[in-house]
């Protein structure tokens, strides 16, 4: 059969030549544009959280207000340059943002580069331990509902993931903490590690903020218990709420996948159902979950925030929260802008990923 | 009994299905019994609803678990070695039988291959669930079976993903699967509807290949008549759930029995017998008609669809000339991708003209703005393909066909315009009480009536239907191609009649305008088209057609294995 | 003869016929705890012993976390309020940000989501690439930026609550427009809306009365699934510091945040108990949302397995109508 490839198709998916050429540079310019989109993402996230903030006035009335003596109170805005006019201020401000300048704080005079240095690996290590149990638990008991779906163990588990998002992240904490810390005695009750343990890891020269790889490095594994004993009650309550998340998630991709023409077609081949699942359901179903996982980063940073909080952990989430109550909008707003590029970034590496894990986006 | 080789290979004894739906439970099958012998093929014909489908999947024990089954489907395997029910397996046993005694071959070839495997890798996963068979020579025999579907390169082609395939390949693919394990017995599920007709052919050719040469017995579920005449050995005609008739192949066309079939194939369009209907209204129209201005001028008409992220702009309609006078019915006929839905849409003002000139009733469209274009809409009336999504589902069939008359201000709202809304109703043969309905409420030859009001409420100089047959089954599209043939005289309207299907054409059209690929390759009459077709697209066109009838059916296909 | 729509096709009650088993569970329970939670917020004054900013009873003052008694039977919170009042009144809270949150963004959003799906052009563009930038930041951080905003920094005693439904208002309004656009931008294309434009209706109308009402059928399960999500949202304000003064209204994410310090010296019941109403809440609307969703997917609808029993002889599948299908019955 010689004219075999003469099947009709729109030219444009037609044309073998058009085809090898795109391969090479399609999945390129996606994550060109990809990558493009980052900037106004985070540019109007920034210029909205900046013009929202200053309709309430300028931060120092708002942080000294009533505290200060009014000339005072003038002098200190016009030596921040809060008198000038607001374009003139936001461009000063996105100036700022250019050079990686994200603004002082009020309270402590501190750049919040520095704050996002100073507490940005704890965050960084909670989200990272939460992220992993909301893995571990979700992705697997996702496909064990899908499986035994409108049995007993579906309804069980379905009902726990529907609980694990009712319950908000620092009353799950709040929970933990009775049960685990007062009540049984187990585990430390906050912070993230001893004031003993504290000197202990900052000691050294080199240190990353990242309590697990800083007590490794001493090489004591009494320490290193006792950094993850301190992690166990964080890391849980804020990785149940995004285990729910994925639960449900990778129950209806894997229904709809179950449920799908190729899945059939390979049942009718006589492939096992086991084999159906674990290939055919499983790896289609996992492109959209790596999306989400991208989504779930916006509710894990909210969920950080009141985590932190909740357990004295002191990250950018706990220190967001006493810069809210010292009304220091000026870190607030730099904190924010800051999440916002992290936001951006992460979502960019996600989407990556999931273009180089499906062959359609990967060859087309 | 003469040679154990003659015993059947499946043997569907009394087989009754019942589905469990919202609306309480439902037979599906009401006790079928069929025999498929080896060797042959067996074709199950019936309309949606006919439980042919149903049937079929039994043999492969492919349904949901909302179906309960009854009766036996007993299985026998290619060396005739060992046989089963179907029935009563379960697990690892019918696991063992599906792929091994009998493959399934799919309507949609683009959704049952994964997405995110190569397609060798599909190929062998089926061979490895059958035996102990190595990786490499899973992917010998995948690439030797690619190679005998007619797959070019199979070498570098079974590394590839299913999105780089076209239609018809994948098809070839998922027939590759099934012969891949050897099995005795295919079970093809309309395999060639989600096709263009040319290839079609091609598939159906592969078929009988699959018979000849792999000594494959197939059971060929189709709604499609002339694809039974091409393929088939033995026909088994169904109806709502039940067996209305079995006989082989030319007895069949020849001498249907049961009143059902007969009706079925009277139903069938052949081409040719709009000759004399064309020739008929030639003779009713008026001196000086060939004079009158034309309802429609297209010169060098094009339309391009801009591309997007980077990728090339795509030219739907490339440099099309035609004309349609008052009263006359122009038949457009293309594959999919060929530009012939975009035309209309063109003229109704659904889609930019992008270079040329279009005139739709003296108006020249191209480049003209939405509110200098509304005078000329209400002249033009459309008809949808598809009936199930051309009704807002809040609205009553009423509100649907009152609203041109509203729009225009022929009438305040529904109840003031109701008098006329029964008038239309009646002129499509439907009970004026439908007008109270929803459109989920009717059947889809009811709807597609229902549609042909609507377009008629204005009384259009012009008509423009889309497909308007493709969605229903062949006798439901046998009453409204005569509808509209009856409106069509009794209103006077100009028509753009489009559809893939050359037979449905030929039926009302005066005149016949083939497209390929945003190109008009033919244009003239009927008899001329059809009849000498010059053009080598159009000779394609037309050979790869099947006509119901086995024995031109297969002077056909000598002339077009010629063709290739 | 009508054919008008009865209430059996309303949302929910609908849904709540054609569930079966666990489905229909989840919802009943879903739709039992909601219902808890309107007649408790229309009942509080009669259900409460104590209103919930007060202090003292005839016999003095309450005190500071007393553990739960015959006067009060969950307790007394740090600030020496009682527990029970402040749980029973914090549905009114919940309720009135619920509803003025959704109503607020429903409209905002609907408006939005159907001008840009329909026209299109570069205002689509941009509020697109807007709402999409404001969906993927974590809605917390753009809730407290919204109170900021509105309770102008300072704490206003009367605005709290409206101040706090506002700020979730501006997380949602994105939710709402996104779906509202697809949905928009879908049936735009449907065969119907090209119909009405053939006709030459005016494209007020065709969006008004084509596009508006099938655009939102599905908000009734965004509106539940969104609702439980204020309750969070507003918790997760009043525990950072950002809800409402415990004399203004009872809030229980701020009666949480008081009881960080209880739990470590072992004092629970000032935190389970808001906690607990909190989950509960929650878990009643998101059972309601999440039965809808499943019932609305086809595929994830469970359905009852055929019954082993003759069939009813005369029922036939004709979708598509048989061979008389001119003038035969109607198959809906």
């Amino acid at each position: 059969m010689t004219t075999a490839t003469q099947d009709p198709a729109p030219p444009a998916e037609d044309a073998p030549a058009g085809r090898r050429r795109r391969r090479g540079g399609g999945l390129g310019s996606y994550l060109l544009v990809r990558a493009l989109l980052i900037i106004p993402t985070v540019f109007i996230l920034v210029t909205t959280v900046f013009f929202l903030m200053r309709t309430t006035g300028d931060p120092i009335t708002a942080a000294l207000g009533g505290r200060l003596p009014a000339d005072q109170l003038a002098e200190r805005i016009r030596e921040a340059g809060y008198d000038r006019p607001l374009l003139v201020q936001y461009l000063d401000y996105l100036g700022g943002l250019l050079r990686g300048d994200f603004g002082t704080t009020l309270s402590d005079r501190r750049p919040v580069t520095d704050v996002l240095v100073t507490y940005g690996a704890a965050t960084l290590e909670l989200t990272v331990y939460s992220m992993a149990v909301a893995l571990l638990v979700g992705i697997p008991l996702g496909m064990v509902a899908a499986r035994l779906r409108d049995r007993f163990p579906d309804a069980a588990l379905r009902f726990f993931a529907i609980f694990c998002y009712a319950t908000p992240v620092f009353f799950a904490g709040l929970l933990l903490k009775l049960v685990f810390s007062v009540w049984l005695g187990w585990l430390p009750v906050a912070g993230r590690v001893s004031t003993r343990g504290e000197l202990q890891l900052t000691r050294g020269d080199t240190h990353t903020g990242i309590y697990l790889i800083d007590a490794i490095s001493t090489g004591d594994g009494e320490l290193v218990g006792e950094v993850l004993r301190y992690a166990v009650l964080p890391s849980l309550a804020l990785g149940l709420l995004t285990a729910g998340v994925f639960l449900r998630l990778v129950r209806t991709n894997m229904i709809g996948t179950l449920g799908s023409g190729y899945v059939e077609a390979a049942r009718s081949r006589g492939v096992a159902e086991s084999r159906l699942v674990r290939k055919h359901a499983y790896r289609p179903a996992l492109v959209p979950i790596i999306t989400v996982i991208g989504l779930q980063i916006a509710l894990v940073l909210s969920g950080a925030v009141l985590t932190e909080t909740t357990f004295e952990w002191r990250g950018l989430g706990f220190q967001l929260g006493q810069y809210l109550q010292a009304r220091d909008f000026v870190a607030v707003q730099g904190i924010v802008a800051l999440l916002a590029v992290i936001v951006a970034l992460t979502n960019f590496v996600v989407d990556v990923v999931a273009a180089l894990i499906d062959p359609r986006v990967r060859y087309s | 009994m003469t040679e154990p080789a003659r015993e059947p290979v499946v043997d569907i004894r009394d087989l009754r299905v019942t589905f469990a739906t919202d609306g309480g439970d439902v037979a599906a099958v009401k006790g079928v019994s069929l025999q498929l012998l080896p060797g042959e093929v067996l074709a199950v014909v019936g309309e949606s609803g006919s439980g042919k489908t149903v049937t079929a999947r039994t043999v492969l024990g492919l349904l949901p678990e909302t179906a309960l089954t009854r009766g036996a489907v007993v299985l026998r395997s290619k060396d005739g070695a060992t046989t089963s029910d179907v029935v009563t397996l379960s697990g690892g046993d019918l696991r063992r039988v599906r792929g091994r005694d009998v493959a399934m071959v799919f309507q949609e070839p683009g959704s049952v291959l994964n997405p995110v495997y190569p397609v060798g890798w599909q190929i062998a996963e089926g061979l490895r669930a059958h035996g102990d068979v190595s990786k490499k020579e899973a992917r010998a025999t995948a690439v030797d079976v690619l190679r005998r579907v007619g797959i070019p390169d199979p070498e570098v082609r079974v590394d590839h993903y299913p999105h780089q395939f076209s239609g018809g390949q994948k098809q070839r693919i998922v027939i590759a699967q099934a012969l891949a394990l050897n099995a005795g017995v295919i079970v093809a599920d309309e395999p060639t509807t989600a096709l263009d007709v040319t290839v079609q052919a091609e598939i159906l050719d592969l078929l009988r290949r699959c018979r000849d040469e792999f000594g494959a017995s197939i059971v060929l579920i189709t709604h499609n008549m002339g694809v039974v005449a091409d393929l088939a050995d033995r026909v088994a005609v169904m109806y709502q759930g039940e067996l209305v008739e079995t006989a082989d192949v030319a007895t069949l066309f020849a001498a249907p029995q049961q009143e059902y079939t007969k009706k079925l194939l009277a139903s069938v369009p052949k081409l040719g017998q709009g000759a004399v209907r064309a020739r008929d209204r030639a003779a009713r129209r008026p001196a000086g008609w060939a004079d009158q201005a034309p309802v429609v001028v297209a010169r060098d008409l094009r339309i391009v669809y801009p591309g997007r992220f980077r990728q090339p702009d795509f030219t739907a309609v490339d440099g099309v000339d035609f004309t349609i006078a008052p009263g006359e019915v122009l038949g457009l006929v293309g594959e999919s991708g060929s530009g012939k839905s975009t035309i209309g849409r063109a003229i109704a003002g659904l889609t930019k003209v992008s270079g040329g000139s279009l005139q739709v009733l003296g108006t020249e469209v191209a480049g003209l703005g939405e509110k200098a274009f509304r005078p000329v809409r209400k002249r033009i009336g459309f008809v949808f393909q598809d009936p199930a999504t051309s009704f807002n589902p809040l609205l009553t069939i009423a509100d649907a066909v009152a609203e041109p008359l509203v729009v225009h201000g022929r009438a305040g709202d529904t109840d003031d315009a109701r008098g006329r809304v029964d008038e239309l109703l009646e002129a499509v043969q439907l009970p004026k009480e439908f007008g109270d309905r929803f459109p989920h409420e009717l059947s889809g030859g009811q709807r597609q009536r229902a549609s042909l009001a609507r377009s008629l409420a204005l009384q259009p100089e012009l008509l423009i239907a889309d497909e308007p047959t493709s969605a229903l089954d062949v006798s439901v599209q046998a009453r409204v191609l005569d509808l509209f043939d009856e409106l069509q005289r009794e209103f006077g309207f100009a028509a753009l009649f489009i559809s893939h299907d050359l037979a449905v054409v030929d039926l009302l059209a005066d005149r016949i305008a083939v497209l390929h690929r945003g190109r008009l390759v033919e244009e003239g009459t009927g008899e001329q088209v059809l009849g000498d077709p010059q053009d080598a697209y159009t000779q394609r066109l037309l050979a790869s057609l099947p006509v119901p009838d086995p024995a031109e059916q297969a002077e056909r296909r000598a002339r077009w294995s010629a063709l290739r | 003869m009508s054919r008008r729509r009865t209430w059996r096709s309303l949302p929910v009650v609908h849904q709540l016929r054609q569930s079966v088993g666990l489905q229909r569970g989840m919802l009943v329970t879903g739709l039992v705890l909601t219902g808890l939670l309107v007649l408790t917020a229309l009942l509080a004054p009669l259900l409460a012993p104590y209103g919930f900013s007060q202090l003292r009873g005839p016999d003095g003052t309450f005190g500071a976390q007393q553990a739960p008694s015959a006067d009060h039977l969950l307790g007394t919170t740090v600030g020496g309020y009682d527990v029970l009042s402040r749980v029973l009144y914090g549905t009114r809270t919940a309720l009135f940000v619920i509803v003025v949150a959704i109503v607020l963004s429903i409209v905002a959003g609907v408006l939005l989501g159907l001008v840009s799906g329909y026209l299109g052009g570069w205002l689509d563009r941009v509020l697109v690439v807007v709402a999409d930038a404001v969906y993927a930041f974590p809605s917390l951080l753009l809730a407290i930026v919204a109170a900021i905003v509105i309770s102008g920094g300072q704490s206003s005693l009367v605005g709290g609550v409206l101040a706090a439904a506002v700020s979730i208002t501006v997380v949602f309004v994105p939710q709402y427009f996104r779906v509202v656009r697809a949905e928009t931008v879908r049936i735009k294309n449907e065969a119907f809306v090209e119909s009405a434009r053939v006709v030459g209706t005016s494209t007020w109308r065709i969006m008004t009365r084509h596009v508006l009402r099938n655009a939102t059928r599905s908000l009734p399960l965004i509106v539940t699934l969104n609702a439980s999500e204020a309750i969070l949202t507003l918790a997760g304000l009043g525990f950072l510091g950002f809800g409402i003064q415990p004399t203004a209204a009872a809030e229980w994410g701020y009666d949480l945040n008081r009881s960080i310090a209880d739990v470590t010296s072992g004092i629970w019941w000032t935190s389970i108990f808001p906690g607990a109403a909190i989950v509960l809440t929650v878990l009643g609307l998101t059972l309601v949302g999440e039965s809808l969703n499943d019932l609305a997917d086809p595929r994830l609808r469970s359905r009852r397995r055929a019954a082993d029993a003759p069939p009813p002889a005369d029922v036939a599948v004709t979708p598509g109508g048989g061979l008389a299908a001119g003038t035969d019955g109607s198959t809906p």
